[in-house]
């Protein structure tokens, strides 16, 4: 374990930089359905680190959001280990699990279903407050939900209205403001842009990007937009059907994909130019994402991917470095990007 | 296929009663499509882009009130009967929704619902209409058709079920199709499938698709020509390679600017501070004032800009153009 | 950053309020409602006759200047009687629900939160519950609480916790799949402040409606009781224990039943037109459906 032995921390301060702040290992949470078990993320390890985004990568059915929510615990692991700051939280009950919530809070995809319709933004943004007990009195409440609003750029004012008067973007930042308020170590952001519009997204993610400066946030980052993500991260991971199936560096995984479904998801991914569009060769992917209730034998991505090969069905490709930093689970890494890149 | 316009709509506005007054959702919109063209409607949510083409295809909810002059195929269609209207809404458009789900019946097969429009509207016997549903869904692309007619919509996966309604839209062989936002509720590798099936199918039907969509990627990708709209009205209209290659308008400049590129590192983002009007109270002046990065001046705030022409095809409403550069136009 | 704000503040009670007050039928049922709080609170300081104020030598009189109701048997004031009468009514409606209300709700709101075993015990206890009719229920539970009216009201109660409990269910289970559920759960609220704080303002509006067509149907379940009997204990006054004792002068004094007869019916109906016309403005789907006729009407 290297991560403790950075030197700079200051006495009583937020534990050092670089310091994993949350660990999964091996990862696994099936959910039984009267269809058969639902391997919803089957083998996921990954770590987030103080200070760092980690960006979660997927289409749906890819297991990305159950990832997230098991690091609040708010799914129960099949198998597997969810560690965060450093203590494992896998087998806690569901008081100590509470406390846990405070350190680890989370950023849904649509603002105006996760807020209560009932409570005042204020209210909703003074819950975590009040449930760990944070702050005295009322005044001194009120004074933290005004900060808050400060920080994410709403008005104080607000803090009396109710969700409906608020626009998309509002209650996003209310929704961030609530995350924020408990001072979490880690803060999950679930789809954070994805129901919001184009100009507003561009607002949000500055928002979050700013606040990480500021505030030293550590967010694991999960969206199905891969330019997004790749804008938002330090690190990223590619999952597919339950798996990560790359990570790296976003110019890592941007420039050099080595795992063919990424590639395949760069090039469906349209640009804002008609040139490129008209010049650009697509790799169009047959076929939809297989069930995850009984998942293709040895790479789960071969019964879609153009560079298959019969050893693909046999042996199931454990993640392994392509250069530093950079993995991918792919027998044939690098190769069949490249091939598929030239057919 | 004659050039003459499938569908054109002149100064078409929708007002729309609420408790809280009239909203103005569309505010005197011109717009045409022809045969084989692929018109992209561009904006964000409220900007009144799906409301112009549901109003124009006489689809408007019944609290509002729409004026303009629509032409359907040369028919006046503002002036038809409603069950000419209707009838001729059958006939000769396809429409392709967001959600295929709720736009597919559950407890029909997909076979019956695709062989539905034909047995109305072509008069086709039951039997001849199951075969051209079967004709259709291999049509789009939907594998082993012959067994999966009789399958049900939950039997199907998201970018299945669009491709069934995609063949329900093109039962009649419809010379519009329109598709809002077809692709919004799909992952992003099931969005290229169905692009690249409406522009194949497109090709070979010679089919005018008004796309609606607030996906500039998907726009680039599809468009002929692209009008980008906002709170109600047309900010900057033409061909799709003169809006992006040289975008006019301060607005589209600046949503084009709003996309993460990883090409171009990771700085802050450039934004629209604020958000889009409230329908129930529009500016005298230029709607986008209040947010425009240029700001310009009094005038902006109380005078209308004009849709004038840039170049050959190519307007804009603003009184201040952005340069040919326009992308770096502005800080 | 000057977003500006989409819509402007207006309750949901308070607009349930002002969609009450264009509503001739909600008025009118509002009204009555009212008339009967009054009339139930100081009916004994308003009324012109001594409820037992015997006088045989107006016995069995019709209705006049004197007595508006006429006399009964005794000669008591039938008026007096049925202004009295609506205290206990009101009283055995509001205590009885009252007592549905808290037990039913509880039981709904562990039942749907909670699912599991415990869902699966509770609600089979309301289904028996349910199983039987009302009336038979309330009998069988006064006959073993001995009849009077504390142990009608414990026995109207019983007979109504299981629709409270039900319809409590019933909103749980669709609020507690709301996001914002979810986000209460991840900012680490303990389950009975997700309950208190999310769960039951969320499903307020289908119990006030419950607990308003309820209040009639105790009043009815009383009045059925008081006439077999099995409630309000003579002399005090009751609608129900009056009709009974009318219904041996039908053909020769009317008065005697039509008139705690009409106090029954107009209560009745008063609570479903208010219970009607706030499911009507209460729930979300008829919401937009008004909004939609008044924009389009």
């Amino acid at each position: 374990m290297s991560e403790h032995e950075r030197p700079d921390r200051q006495p009583g301060d937020s534990p050092p930089a670089g310091e994993v702040v949350a660990e999964l290992d091996e990862l696994c949470v099936w959910f039984p359905t009267p269809a058969g078990v639902v391997r919803a993320v089957d083998g996921v390890s990954l770590r987030v680190r103080r200070g760092e985004t980690l960006g979660l990568v997927g289409e749906s059915g890819s297991g990305k959001s159950t990832t997230g929510l098991a690091l609040l615990r708010l799914v129960d692991p099949t198998s597997g280990t969810v560690r965060v700051a450093g203590q494992e939280v896998t087998g806690w009950s569901r008081r100590r699990l509470r406390a846990l919530r405070r350190r680890v809070a989370m950023v849904f995809q649509d603002p105006q279903a996760s807020l209560d319709p009932r409570l005042t933004v204020g209210s909703s943004i003074a819950e975590p407050l009040i449930v760990h007990r944070l702050t005295g009195g009322t005044a001194a409440r009120r004074r933290r939900v005004e900060e808050l609003l400060d920080m994410v750029g709403l008005r104080r004012d607000l803090a009396d209205r109710h969700p409906h008067e608020l626009s998309g973007g509002q209650r996003q930042r209310v929704g961030i403001a609530r995350a924020l308020a408990g001072e979490p170590d880690l803060i999950v952001l679930d789809e954070p842009i994805a129901s919001l519009d184009l100009s507003v997204q561009a607002q949000i993610m500055n928002l979050l990007r700013g606040l990480q400066r500021d505030l030293r946030l550590t967010y694991v980052f999960i969206a199905h937009d891969l330019a997004a993500v790749e804008h938002m991260s330090d690190r990223m991971a590619v999952m597919y059907l339950g798996r990560i199936v790359e990570s790296g560096t976003p110019a890592q995984v941007w420039r050099q994909p080595a795992h063919p479904y990424t590639a395949a998801l760069l090039s469906a991914i349209p640009v804002a130019d008609p040139q490129v569009e008209r010049q650009r060769r697509r790799i169009i992917l047959s076929g939809d994402i297989p069930s995850p209730v009984d998942p293709p034998t040895g790479c789960r991505f071969r019964t879609r991917c153009p560079q298959a090969r019969p050893e693909c069905a046999a042996t199931d490709p454990v993640l392994a470095e392509v250069a530093a930093g950079h993995r991918a689970a792919c027998l044939f890494a690098g190769d069949a990007v490249r091939a598929m890149r030239a057919s | 296929m004659s050039d003459a316009a499938v569908l054109a709509v002149t100064d078409l506005t929708v007002t729309i009663g609420t408790r809280r007054g009239p909203a103005r959702a569309v505010a005197g919109v011109d717009w045409s499509v022809r045969a084989g063209e692929t018109l992209a409607l561009v904006g964000e949510s409220g900007s009144g882009k799906s409301m112009s083409v549901l109003a124009a295809t006489g689809l408007a909810p019944r609290a509002a009130r729409v004026t303009g002059q629509v032409r359907l195929l040369g028919t006046d269609f503002t002036a038809s009967s409603p069950d000419r209207r209707r009838r001729m809404r059958g006939r000769h458009v396809g429409f392709v929704f967001q959600d295929p789900m709720t736009s597919l019946n559950p407890v029909l097969t997909v076979g019956r619902q695709v062989a539905e429009a034909g047995e109305e509207h072509l008069g086709l016997t039951r039997r001849a209409a199951r075969a051209r549903a079967v004709e259709l869904l291999d049509l789009v692309g939907i594998p082993s058709a012959a067994q999966r007619v009789d399958a049900y919509p939950h039997q199907f996966s998201g970018g299945m079920r669009q491709r069934v309604v995609i063949a329900m839209a093109l039962a009649c062989e419809p010379d519009l199709l329109i598709a809002d936002e077809p692709t919004t509720a799909l992952d992003v590798t099931t969005q290229a499938q169905i692009v690249e099936l409406v522009a194949d199918l497109q090709r070979r039907l010679g089919t005018a698709v008004v796309w609606i969509t607030h996906d500039l990627g998907v726009v680039a990708g599809i468009a002929d020509t692209v009008a980008v709209m906002y709170a109600g009205r047309i900010l900057e209209q033409g061909p799709v390679d003169a809006v992006f290659g040289q975008p006019a308008h301060p607005y589209t400049t600046a949503l084009l600017a709003a996309r993460p590129d990883p090409a171009a590192g990771g700085g802050d983002l450039v934004t629209i501070a604020g958000a889009p009007p409230s329908p129930l109270a529009l500016p005298a002046g230029c709607a986008f004032w209040p947010r425009c990065p240029v700001r310009g001046d009094a005038r902006c705030e109380h005078e209308l800009p004009p849709l004038r022409p840039v170049s050959t095809r190519h307007h804009v409403r603003t009184f201040y153009p952005q340069h040919a550069d326009g992308r770096a136009g502005h800080e | 950053m000057s977003e500006q704000t989409v819509g402007r503040s207006e309750g949901s009670l308070r607009r349930a309020l002002s969609a009450l007050r264009h509503d001739p039928l909600a008025l009118t049922g509002s009204a009555v409602l009212v008339l009967l709080v009054v009339v139930g609170v100081a009916g004994s300081w308003l009324a012109p006759y001594g409820v037992n104020d015997v006088d045989v030598d107006r016995m069995l009189q019709p209705p006049s200047g004197a007595h508006p109701f006429g006399t009964d048997e005794l000669g008591r004031d039938v008026l007096s009687r049925v202004m009295v009468a609506a205290r206990v009514s009101l009283q055995v409606g509001l205590v009885s629900v009252g007592i549905a209300l808290v037990v039913g709700v509880t039981l709904g709101l562990f039942a749907g939160y909670y699912r599991g075993w415990l869902d699966n015990v509770l609600m089979r206890c309301m289904d028996v519950l349910f199983a039987f009719p009302v009336l038979l229920l309330a009998v069988a539970i006064v006959a073993v609480l001995g009849p009077g009216l504390l142990t009608a009201m414990i026995a109207i109660g019983v007979v109504y916790t299981p629709i409270f409990a039900r319809v409590t269910r019933a909103g749980v289970l669709s609020v507690r799949e709301q996001v914002f559920v979810r986000a209460a759960v991840s900012i680490g609220a303990s389950d009975l402040r997700i309950m208190r704080r999310h769960v039951l303002p969320n499903i307020a509006a289908p119990l006030i409606v419950q607990t308003s067509l309820s209040l009639a149907f105790a009043i009815l379940s009383e009045a059925a009781l008081s006439f077999l009997g099995l409630g309000v204990q003579p002399p005090a006054p009751a609608w129900g224990r009056m009709l009974f004792d009318g219904r041996g002068f039908v053909t020769d004094a009317w008065w005697l039943g039509v008139f705690p007869g009409a106090a029954i019916f107009l209560t009745v109906l008063a609570f479903n037109l208010v219970g009607d016309a706030l499911r009507d403005v209460l729930d979300p789907r008829q919401l937009t459906v008004n909004e939609a006729r008044r924009s389009t009407g």
